[in-house]
């Protein structure tokens, strides 16, 4: 109940935080809270499976791509959102089954592999797919259920209401059985075989989710904001996940927006105070793991905030 | 008749020249206040050396442009952000450029992937973006009406004029070496275009993959045949691609090699490894050494934004320029003073007037404000038009060998912004 | 080309590429191995070195004293940055993995940061130390690509002999196979931490010093360095150095012929793909014992 209620408050402050802020801020918001479902969904295969990824940026790209080049031929961003969803959720299907059979460090380099693979398929495809130049998307392809997407009002709304579904989603998902069940490969595999757990069908369960996760963020970052490229699909965009989520807290349900908002904020800060602006993000990233080796809300939690989601 | 002494004749001389010399004031105090331009600049990430010079032509340009009174007699004051040479941070910057700084408009921007990732953004907020790219995506029609690249030619135009004389001198069968993503696709595409209409033929292409970092593996596909060897390769990578395909072939062998000089931009012709371009050709949309017929506005140029005739830093002589681009930041910065006085700009009100103001430009004369050379503006596609060079290494510098007309790099509009709303 | 000459480049620069991969992976097989920590910045210490054998060449008045003097230099400056980390920062996190991926991703900027101020952002060439260029029928090739195959041999062998046969390699094969056994027996495993770490980024260094001629340096040249090695280590199988020599040649013939048989692109999605399925159908590596 306390942990519904916090995230209820937490959607509430950010929709006050989308009216109050001024534009630039509330853009920024907006593209963290796209960036915290691909981060949430991240979530699900890494902090609570234990499954580490390095080929996210696969599926987030694989969502993009897929709505994009549908609404560049005229589909409708109704039709073409559910589209990308399904892209993310085929393409991390697929190569779950196959990495899947690989574990820790293995299963970090088969997965960056893919994702590599793909980036460089976006490139050999470039007349069709854009390549790395990719392509806008017209204002005009960009009016879903009425709402102007090209307007911050509008685009925010949307961004939160993805981000919302993305959490409760989440948090609903990880206090249940399957929940439970996630954790227990994590945190030791063999036992939760003798249990009667399937590692392998949880595993590509969580695996397949959170490509859906990564697929709809794509997706959505495309309509929102009108590009589509080759760009994202670079392996930046796979560590950028893990990254947010290590600094939230892995295995938090606030961890990934925590995250993904701080390093957005501290970039933008970082780039108007000093040219040297990746020594102080790296900096900043060294002390926090120093200071807060569980990411923060994770450090939290273990600090005394036991009920922390 | 007065006959004036030669005294005060020569005192009003002074007097006159000290007047025009010293730094206008600016009009008045209630318009004083600056106006801001935005600029995006590549200061990290893979576009950090070109970033680094852009900034420097930027910030000699607004002084030259402060010292002759402003933009309508208000000063000129820049805003840089970095963009990290990625469309997502690119977006990201045109979104804190305009409602943080309230800049005027926004300038700068190099790498085609940045531009195309910004420009949707610039449209939504209604500021002028004025890329300094020379990619084929303002003309292509992919951008929107609020983009304009009046500094610097497109790729299609360049390897448009290049054909020609790169046919009647080096030879009709060529082979192509080229990124394979969509930069060194309009190489590809419209060299081939340019070749088959002077009845050449372009009998291999070979895209090289952007995470390639070794080449001599590649060379057995260039057809023994070939007469001309095309490359254009971008990335810190070029050095190997040289140095590789002279072991290679080896010094006074193979075919004719013709290059982009993008290939080298910022890197010193007498780096080791690079003797093997002793006797090619190079594209350059501005001579990197400067030439003994050089007009007279080109050493005042170099003496602003800091380089010696050899296209290095006056500082460091071993830090290279990227000459052959960077006069597209300093004409575009003229492009704007010009815009903004014929639209009487007074206020981010004023963006849309900017806008059909330089719509209607349709020439720029060569001189101080436009250093590279004459150029023709098309109001509806919103991209500029000039001569190109071809240049000759010899004893590791360039020399000019050719200069095309500004007709042979034109083709058929691709789009007409003016027919779309703002 | 005839298909003897062919046969002939795809080989060399398999063997060459094969070289390249061994060299750069050799430091991180060792910490790895030894610590089983996933170091970020490895490609970063790469990427220093090659930097640092830039600037020292540019010290220097010919190009074979730049080459030695690089040779010493770089590698003692970079190990002992690796050494300054692991005792300040690694160890303090208690190699937990996840937190030593942050650090050393953090580590990675800050390095990156320091190249690009200090030494700007432009691609710099390095001299080889000698130019030798052989002609073979039907394509020259560098004499000093050939140099660094043989280089690449010897620094392995003094790894294997160090490893195997002095009482340092010992006491880290003993860390590695236990760690709170070694320090029972009394070995420092703090400092023996601190020295792998140091001897893996000297050797990431010394690897860039050797392949700066037949490259370049640039402040982002470390990303591919690192997942190459990555790649090499885990396909060889972990901690088996004889493993990372095999892996190395596999992986660089395979690249080295395909390249020669599809478009360039296509050869190397066709190249990564191959490399993921050998992981996902033998996922201890070729040569690795299960563990």
């Amino acid at each position: 109940m306390k942990a519904l209620g916090l995230h209820l408050g937490v959607l509430l402050t950010l929709a006050l935080a989308g009216l109050l802020l001024p534009d630039y801020h509330q853009g920024m918001l907006t593209r963290v809270l796209v960036m915290a479902v691909f981060a949430t969904g991240y979530n699900l295969a890494f902090g609570y499976t234990g499954l580490l990824s390095l080929g996210h940026a696969l599926h987030f790209s694989a969502g993009m791509m897929a709505a994009g080049l549908a609404m560049r031929d005229g589909m409708a961003p109704e039709a073409a959102l559910p589209l990308g969803a399904l892209a993310g959720t085929v393409s991390a299907a697929l190569t779950g089954i196959l990495a899947l059979r690989t574990k820790g460090v293995s299963f970090m380099i088969v997965t960056l592999m893919f994702a590599q693979a793909f980036y460089l398929t976006l490139l050999y495809f470039g007349a069709f797919t854009g390549g790395d130049e990719g392509f806008p998307l017209p204002g005009s392809a960009r009016q879903m259920f009425g709402l102007d997407l090209t307007q911050p009002g509008p685009r925010f709304t949307v961004a939160l209401l993805l981000f919302g579904i993305a959490l409760l989603v989440q948090a609903a998902l990880v206090r249940g059985r399957f929940g439970r069940s996630m954790v227990a490969i994590r945190e030791n595999e063999e036992r939760s075989r003798m249990l009667g757990y399937n590692p392998f069908t949880i595993k590509l369960t969580a695996l397949t989710l959170s490509g859906l996760y990564a697929g709809v963020a794509g997706a959505a970052y495309g309509l929102l904001f009108g590009y589509v490229g080759a760009g994202f699909g670079t392996t930046q965009y796979s560590i950028l996940p893990m990254l947010y989520v290590l600094l939230g807290g892995a295995g938090t349900t606030l961890g990934p927006l925590l995250g993904a908002g701080l390093m957005a904020w501290l970039i933008d800060a970082a780039s108007s105070l000093t040219e040297a602006s990746l020594a102080i993000i790296g900096a900043v990233l060294i002390a926090l793991v120093v200071f807060a080796p569980k990411g923060i809300l994770g450090t939290i939690r273990e600090r005394g905030a036991k009920w922390l989601p | 008749m007065t006959l004036l002494s030669r005294r005060s004749v020569l005192a009003g001389l002074a007097a006159g020249s000290a007047l025009s010399l010293a730094p206008m004031r600016f009009a008045s105090a209630q318009s004083a206040a600056p106006i801001k331009l935005g600029f995006q600049v590549h200061r990290t990430g893979i576009g950090a050396s070109y970033g680094r010079w852009y900034e420097r032509v930027a910030n000699a340009a607004a002084t030259r442009m402060n010292d002759m009174g402003g933009i309508n007699g208000r000063p000129v004051e820049l805003v840089f952000e970095d963009d990290g040479t990625d469309p997502k941070r690119g977006a990201e910057v045109v979104d804190k450029l305009v409602s943080q700084h309230g800049v005027d408009l926004i300038f700068g921007s190099l790498f085609s992937h940045v531009v195309i990732g910004s420009a949707p953004r610039a449209g939504e907020l209604k500021v002028p973006y004025l890329p300094c790219s020379e990619g084929y995506h303002v003309a292509s029609g992919m951008l929107n009406r609020w983009c304009l690249q009046p500094g610097i030619s497109d790729v299609r135009s360049q390897v448009t004029a290049m054909a020609p004389w790169v046919m009647q001198n080096l030879g009709k069968k060529v082979t192509m070496v080229f990124p394979d993503y969509a930069f060194g696709h309009d190489h590809r595409d419209y060299f081939s275009e340019a070749v088959a209409a002077q009845g050449g033929e372009v009998i291999a292409k070979i895209g090289i993959p952007p995470t390639e970092t070794s080449f001599t593996r590649y060379f057995p596909q260039i057809p023994a045949e070939t007469e001309v060897l095309y490359h254009v390769m971008v990335g810190p990578s070029v050095l190997t691609f040289v140095k590789e395909l002279g072991e290679f072939y080896g010094a006074g062998s193979g075919p004719q090699i013709f290059g982009f000089i993008d290939s080298l931009e910022g890197v010193d012709l007498a780096s080791p490894g690079l003797e093997f371009l002793e006797g090619s050709h190079f594209w350059e949309g501005h001579c990197r050494h400067k030439q003994p017929d050089a007009p007279a506005w080109e050493a005042d140029y170099r003496a602003a934004v800091g380089v010696d005739d050899n296209g290095a830093s006056l500082a460091d002589p071993k830090d290279v320029a990227t000459y052959a681009h960077m006069f597209s930041v300093w004409e575009t910065l003229s492009t704007i003073k010009k815009g903004m006085e014929a639209a009487g700009y007074q206020s981010t009100a004023d963006r849309q007037k900017f806008v059909e103001a330089v719509e209607a430009m349709t020439s720029f004369d060569a001189g101080l404000d436009h250093v590279q050379g004459a150029k023709v503006f098309n109001g509806k596609t919103h991209q500029v038009f000039s001569t190109q060079f071809i240049s000759k290494v010899e004893a590791g510098k360039l020399t000019r060998v050719h200069t095309t007309s500004i007709e042979e790099s034109l083709y058929p509009d691709a789009v007409d912004y003016t027919a779309q709303s703002f | 080309m005839g298909t003897g000459s062919l046969l002939m480049l795809a080989t060399l620069e398999g063997t060459v590429m094969a070289a390249v991969l061994a060299l750069a992976a050799v430091g991180l097989s060792l910490t790895f191995g030894v610590m089983r920590v996933v170091n970020v910045a490895h490609g970063e210490f790469f990427m220093l070195g090659a930097v640092l054998a830039w600037a020292v060449a540019q010290a220097m008045p010919s190009a074979p004293l730049g080459f030695v003097a690089a040779l010493l230099i770089a590698p003692a400056l970079v190990g002992a940055l690796a050494w300054v980390t692991d005792t300040a920062l690694l160890k303090r996190l208690n190699y937990n993995p996840d937190s030593t991926i942050v650090a050393t991703i953090g580590l990675s900027y800050l390095i990156q940061q320091g190249a690009l101020s200090f030494f700007g952002p432009d691609a710099r060439a390095v001299a080889a130390p000698f130019t030798l260029r052989l002609q073979f029928p039907g394509f020259g090739y560098s004499g000093y690509k050939l140099f660094v195959v043989a280089a690449a041999l010897l620094v392995l062998l003094a790894v294997w002999w160090g490893l195997t046969r002095s009482r340092a390699g010992l006491v880290m094969r003993a860390t590695q196979v236990d760690r709170n056994t070694a320090r029972a027996f009394g070995i420092n495993v703090d400092r023996v931490y601190a020295g792998t770490f140091a001897l893996g980024a000297a050797l990431a260094a010394l690897a860039a010093v050797l392949l700066a001629p037949i490259s370049q340096a640039h402040y982002l040249m470390g990303h591919d360095p690192l997942l190459l090695s990555f790649i090499v280590v885990i396909i060889g199988g972990l901690g088996s150095l004889r493993g990372t020599l095999l892996a190395a040649l596999v992986i660089g013939l395979a690249d080295g012929i395909l390249s020669m048989l599809y478009p360039p692109t296509l050869a190397k999605i066709l190249a990564t793909l191959a490399v993921a399925m050998v992981l996902v159908f033998r996922p201890q590596g070729l040569f690795g014992d299960r563990t």
